[in-house]
C-alpha cells in the first residue's frame, strides 16, 4: 500500500519514544545547582583567603573552568552530562568541556589543523553571538547614554 | 529480458554461489552484548593497537577479512576480489584495511546496508563467472563514527530515545563459486531503490529506513510470489526498535505480518540494559551479526532460509544541516542451506 509523507509521519509521531523531559529537568536542575554550589562555595573559600569581591568572582571562574577541563579529560564530564544535559551544559564547566572535547579528539589530525583549528567548533558559535550580543548591548548603552 | 531476474526486482543466482568463509571482529561492548560467543575476535581495548579510530576501523576490518579468507581455507593474496565500505568519508576505513592485500579492490558505500550490499554484488561477480571467490566486508567503529557524524567523545550531550548506537563492529564474507566450498548459498537478492519519507532526524535514522525496508521486501515477496512464513527469518539491517516498529506497522496494514519469523540486526546486537537508545547501527552492526551467529546457525541447520535485508540512511552532516531529507534504501539477500 501507498503511504504519503503525512500519513508516516503522523506513524513516526506515535511509535517514536518522547524523552523522559520530567526526569531530564529534575537531574538538570539537581546536577547544574550543584555545580553552581560548587561555584560558591569557592568563591567563599577565596573571599575568605582575602581576595577582594571582583578578583574572588574571576578566580572563580577560572577554577571552574578548570575543573571542567580537567574532568573532560579524565573522561568523566561526559558520563555526568549524559543524565545532567542543562545542568552541565549551562554553567561555565560546559563551556570548558565544549572547548576541551574537540582539542582531545581532533589531536591526531595534527596541533594546528586539528587541534587548534576543530577547538571552537562547538564553543564557536556561543563566542561568536556572545561578543556580537554585548557588542550591541554596548552600542544600546552609548547611544542612550544609560550608563 | 535479463535471464537472472524475476518480476520487476528480484534477481535470482542460478549458480547458487557459497559462503566459504565467514567471520566477525567486534568491540569490547559489542561483545559483551547478546550474541558473545558467536564472534571470532572480540577486542579487549576497542583501539586495536592502532593510534587514531579511523586506523583502529582499518585494522578491525583487515583483521576480519583475514580471519573469513582463512575459514574458507584461504590466504587473503588468493582472493580474486574484496568489496567493502564503511561509513567514514571516502570509505577510508575500508580502503586502507585492504591496502597491503595487493587485491582488486572495488569499494562500497551503502551507509548501514554496505553488508547486503556487497553480498549482492559479491554474487553477481561470482554467479556471472567474473571471479571464483571473493570476500565482502563491511565495518563501523563507534569512535570514528561519533568524530565523523556527532561530537567529539569527551563532549557532555545527551541522546534522544530514537538514537542508534553506532556498533564498533566488523563481519565479512567470501563468497565461492564451487557448491563442494560451503552449506550456504546466495540465491537471490534485490537492490532497493532509495525511499524519501520526508523523516529530517538524524537522531531517528530506524524511522528514515523503515518505509525502505518495507518498500524492498514487499517488492521481493510480489516478484518471487513468495511471503514472510515462506522464511525462517526476515532480518532487516538495523532498524532498532522505533524503525521494526514502523516496518511491522506498515506490513500490517497490507494485512501481512511479520512478526513470527522477523528480527533486526540493530536489536538483536545490545541488550535493553547496554544503553543504546534504540539499538545498535552502522555497517558493522548487520555486518557482524550476519557474519557471526546467523551464518553459523545456517551452517549447523538452526536455520535454513533467511530473507537479510541490509537497511541504510543516507545522509551526511552537510545534507542533514542543510535541511535535506534522510532518505532510506534496503538491499535484500536470500541466503539459504543447501542439503546434500
Amino acid at each position: 500500500m501507498h503511504v504519503s509523507k503525512d500519513e508516516y509521519d503522523a506513524l513516526l509521531k506515535q511509535k517514536s519514544p518522547n524523552s523522559p523531559i520530567l526526569k531530564d529537568i529534575l537531574w538538570a536542575a539537581v546536577i547544574g545547582g550543584l555545580i553552581c554550589t560548587a561555584g560558591q562555595g569557592i568563591l567563599n573559600l577565596y573571599k575568605m583567603a582575602g581576595l577582594p569581591e571582583k578578583d574572588a568572582a574571576t578566580a572563580t571562574s577560572i577554577t571552574l573552568i578548570f575543573l571542567g577541563a580537567l574532568l573532560t579529560g579524565l573522561g568523566w564530564y561526559d558520563k555526568l552530562a549524559k543524565h545532567a544535559g542543562a545542568g552541565t551544559i549551562v554553567p561555565i564547566t560546559g563551556f570548558s568541556n565544549a572547548v576541551v572535547a574537540p582539542a582531545l579528539e581532533f589531536k591526531s589530525e595534527g596541533l594546528v589543523l586539528g587541534m587548534a583549528a576543530k577547538m571552537f567548533t562547538i564553543a564557536g558559535p556561543v563566542l561568536v553571538y556572545g561578543i556580537s550580543a554585548s557588542v550591541v548591548y554596548g552600542l544600546v548603552v552609548y547611544v542612550f547614554h544609560l550608563a | 529480458m535479463a535471464v537472472n531476474r524475476m518480476g520487476a526486482r528480484a534477481l535470482r543466482f542460478r549458480n547458487a554461489p557459497r559462503i566459504a568463509g565467514h567471520a566477525a571482529v567486534v568491540g569490547k561492548k559489542e561483545g559483551e552484548g547478546p550474541l558473545r560467543g558467536t564472534f571470532d575476535y572480540v577486542a579487549e581495548d576497542d583501539h586495536f593497537d592502532q593510534p587514531t579510530w579511523e586506523k583502529a576501523e582499518s585494522e578491525m576490518q583487515r583483521r576480519c577479512i583475514e580471519l573469513a579468507a582463512r575459514k574458507a581455507g584461504r590466504e587473503v593474496r588468493e582472493l580474486n576480489m574484496i568489496l567493502a565500505g564503511d561509513l567514514l568519508n571516502q570509505c577510508i576505513g575500508s580502503a586502507f584495511a585492504s591496502s597491503d592485500s595487493n587485491v582488486p579492490f572495488l569499494g562500497l558505500y551503502g551507509a548501514c546496508s554496505t553488508m547486503a550490499q556487497g553480498l549482492l554484488l559479491g554474487a553477481c561477480l561470482v554467479d556471472g563467472g567474473f571471479a571464483d571467490e571473493l570476500a565482502c566486508a563491511a565495518s563501523s567503529h563507534f569512535c570514528s563514527a561519533e568524530r565523523q557524524y556527532r561530537f567529539p567523545l569527551a563532549y557532555g550531550g545527551q541522546r534522544t530515545p530514537t538514537a542508534q548506537w553506532t556498533a564498533t563492529a566488523s563481519g565479512a564474507a567470501v563468497i565461492a563459486a564451487k557448491p563442494e566450498r560451503g552449506r550456504v548459498a546466495v540465491t537471490g537478492g534485490a537492490v532497493g531503490q532509495m525511499v524519501d519519507l520526508g523523516v529530517k532526524d538524524a537522531n531517528n535514522m530506524g524511522a528514515a529506513m523503515a518505509p525502505a525496508a518495507y518498500r524492498t521486501l514487499s517488492d521481493y515477496f510480489r516478484d518471487t510470489a513468495t511471503e514472510p512464513g515462506d522464511y525462517d527469518m526476515v532480518l532487516t539491517g538495523d532498524l532498532a526498535g522505533v524503525g521494526a516498529d514502523l516496518l511491522i506497522e506498515l506490513f500490517k496494514q497490507d494485512g501481512v505480518d511479520i512478526r513470527p519469523v522477523y528480527s533486526d540486526c540493530g536489536l538483536l546486537l545490545f541488550s535493553p540494559d547496554q544503553d543504546v537508545h534504540a539499538g545498535g547501527s552502522g555497517c558493522g552492526c548487520s555486518a557482524c551479526v550476519l557474519c557471526g551467529s546467523i551464518l553459523r546457525d545456517l551452517e549447523e541447520g538452526r536455520l535454513r532460509r533467511v530473507l537479510f535485508a541490509g537497511t541504510g540512511a543516507m545522509m551526511s552532516p552537510v545534507s542533514v544541516q542543510q535541511g535535506q531529507n534522510i532518505a532510506g534504501v534496503c538491499h535484500a539477500v536470500v541466503l539459504e542451506r543447501q542439503e546434500g
